[in-house]
């Protein structure tokens, strides 16, 4: 059946699919095979007026340039620290917290939590960093009034807002609350697959929850985890660029703690009109971001077929 | 029958889930609140969950400028609008063509919309060819047509859902009855998905009605100013309030009330979605849950 049909190929039959499947054809044309071409760029010298096509070819010099500078070294080591920290914690926080909340009975009480502890993923970075400033402001944030000059009863508050010292664990809380939701959903799927009657069994044979979750639960989410820790690796080179623009109020002084790749690329480009350097930075994460994808979905594809993107 | 051991833990798990339920929610509070508060009592204490004097007075600002949020509003409306239908009918028509297992090419097509996942050009070639080759700069198909109007993931969850939740049988009774490839798609593949397109469109609407991003790289227009874009210019610069046009010519920077105008401007902005959430919260985390388990 399957050969008669390849075989005399029916146009006529076949054309409405392939009409159908140009708009879509078009727009990912635009959206995402033409920018390939724009990646010339990366070993040109840009001007507007003379386009992509009319720039100078400058050989490797944006890469030169972009790696004799500090910030080549600074984006790509935050970009990898944070990515590695915070697979780690998500990973962790999400099961935990999808555990607690699978033991609990009370469905208003569920569905109560569920809508409040994803109302942050619901919300834009812009937002979130409103929500930040209200707490983190040098003058009038709530943590300086009340915990740091009230409490603590120190004369003059921390300067959040330029002191690179404080952003690793401000991002990673930040992060952390905004994700936490959505990486409870992740594993909370997975546990609900799992079969009762195991548990059945074993409060049968009188093992503790605590017994239940090390001997049963964990193991049978090991497959879950391993696979969804192995394609956030695949990630580990791109960031959230929203996250580290918007929430440390793009200050300068805290670049050493809170610059990324995609921040970098976003400031060369569009705020510094450094094109040569942005172009470079992004082409690199093209291409080892690449590498980092295949790499994961070819280790996914060992453990488990489905589980892979393609 | 209830051991202790499992009441131990439902307690556990009840605290646990109130605090993160409680962290979640108490910074909008505080956003609110601030947003009523007096001016020089802001200044004076800070942001306060009980401030000591409340007043209306950033929200009279912002009446005296509604021009502004009105119309950035009604560009928030439309961007999310076309957005959302324009993703669906995209979405639906290219995941539908690549169930067809047996159509002519399908392989090639699916490696053509799988490798946009896996590999991506960047923001400098993005920007620039789009900038460039298509001057989108400063037009509203700048909010609508970068980066949110289709993606691979909503494709291959389109094309699963035809090819495990669609029986051939229906497309081939359709057939016989002489009906076209267009008509079936749309009298009869659409009704039958709706399910998995609501999440789509609910997923890009959000999407949409949250983007400042395509605004932060191609909008210098604030006429086309979209609410997040106003929300991130103001971020940005607390000035910009005053130059964004509407009644306040007449108004200089120093005068604003800045520190309480700064929180009412967030709460105008996430005011509507936060109305409506508890309602499409179940599709909301649906959703998330369609996307995260692939297949």
């Amino acid at each position: 059946m399957n050969k008669k049909v390849k075989t005399n190929f029916n146009l006529k039959h076949w054309l409405p699919f392939y009409l159908m499947f140009a708009p879509g054809f078009l727009y990912l044309l635009i959206n995402n095979y033409i920018p390939l071409y724009g990646m010339q760029l990366a070993f040109k010298s840009f001007s507007y007026k003379k386009g992509i096509a009319g720039s100078r070819w400058i050989g490797l010099k944006n890469f030169k340039f972009l790696f004799a500078t500090s910030d080549a070294f600074i984006m790509i080591r935050n970009t990898l620290l944070y990515n590695l920290l915070w697979i780690f914690v998500g990973m962790v926080f999400g099961v935990t917290v999808a555990i607690l909340f699978n033991e609990i009975r009370n469905k208003a009480a569920k569905q109560f939590y569920q809508t409040a502890i994803l109302l942050p993923y619901l919300m834009s970075m812009v937002v979130v960093a409103y929500l930040v400033y209200a707490y983190l402001a040098g003058d009038t944030g709530l943590i300086n009034n009340a915990i740091v000059k009230g409490l603590m009863g120190k004369k003059d508050g921390i300067k959040w807002y330029s002191d690179p010292k404080y952003w690793p664990f401000i991002l990673t809380f930040v992060q952390q609350w905004k994700q936490i939701g959505f990486g409870m959903l992740l594993y909370l799927a997975s546990l609900l697959g799992i079969d009762t009657s195991f548990y059945e069994a074993a409060m049968l044979d009188g093992a503790s929850k605590w017994q239940q979750i090390r001997y049963i639960t964990l193991p049978l989410l090991k497959p879950t985890i391993l696979m969804l820790v192995i394609l956030s690796l695949g990630q580990i080179f791109r960031s959230d660029f929203g996250l580290f623009y918007q929430v440390p109020m793009n200050q300068g002084s805290l670049y050493s703690t809170t610059q990324t790749i995609d921040t970098y690329v976003y400031r060369a480009l569009l705020e510094n009109n450094n094109v040569g350097m942005s172009a470079a930075a992004s082409f690199l994460q093209s291409i080892v971001g690449f590498i980092f994808i295949m790499a994961a979905n070819k280790i996914v594809r060992h453990f488990d077929e489905n589980s892979s993107l393609f | 029958m209830v051991s202790r051991d499992q009441k131990n833990w439902q307690i556990a798990a009840h605290i646990v889930m109130i605090i993160l339920a409680a962290l979640a929610i108490l910074p909008f509070i505080l956003l609110v609140v601030a947003s009523f508060t007096q001016e020089d009592v802001a200044l004076k204490y800070g942001y306060s969950y009980f401030p000591k004097a409340f007043s209306l007075e950033a929200y009279k600002y912002i009446g005296q400028n509604a021009s502004t949020f009105v119309r950035a509003y009604g560009m928030t409306i439309i961007v999310t609008l076309f957005g959302t239908v324009g993703a669906i009918v995209l979405t639906a028509l290219t995941g539908y063509v690549l169930s067809k297992r047996n159509l002519p090419g399908v392989k090639v097509m699916n490696l053509y919309v799988i490798f946009t996942m896996l590999f991506n050009g960047g923001l400098v070639a993005t920007y620039i060819s789009y900038v460039t080759i298509f001057h989108i700069k400063n037009t509203v198909f700048a909010l609508i047509v970068p980066a949110l109007l289709m993606n691979a993931f909503n494709i291959m969850l389109v094309r699963n859902y035809f090819e495990h939740s669609i029986p051939e049988e229906i497309y081939e009774s359709a057939r016989i009855d002489g009906a076209s490839e267009m008509t079936i798609f749309f009298k009869l593949v659409l009704p039958l998905s709706v399910p998995i397109l609501a999440t789509i469109g609910l997923m890009s609407g959000i999407a949409y009605w949250n983007d400042w991003q395509n605004a932060l790289y191609y909008i210098d227009d604030k006429q086309l100013y979209t609410i997040q874009a106003v929300l991130n210019s103001i971020n940005a610069s607390i000035s910009a309030l005053a130059s964004l046009g509407g009644t306040s010519a007449g108004v200089s920077a120093a005068n604003l009330p800045s520190t309480t105008i700064r929180m009412a401007v967030a709460v105008v902005g996430i005011l509507p979605i936060l109305c409506i959430y508890p309602f499409f919260q179940k599709y909301f985390a649906a959703g998330l849950m369609a996307g995260s388990v692939k297949g």
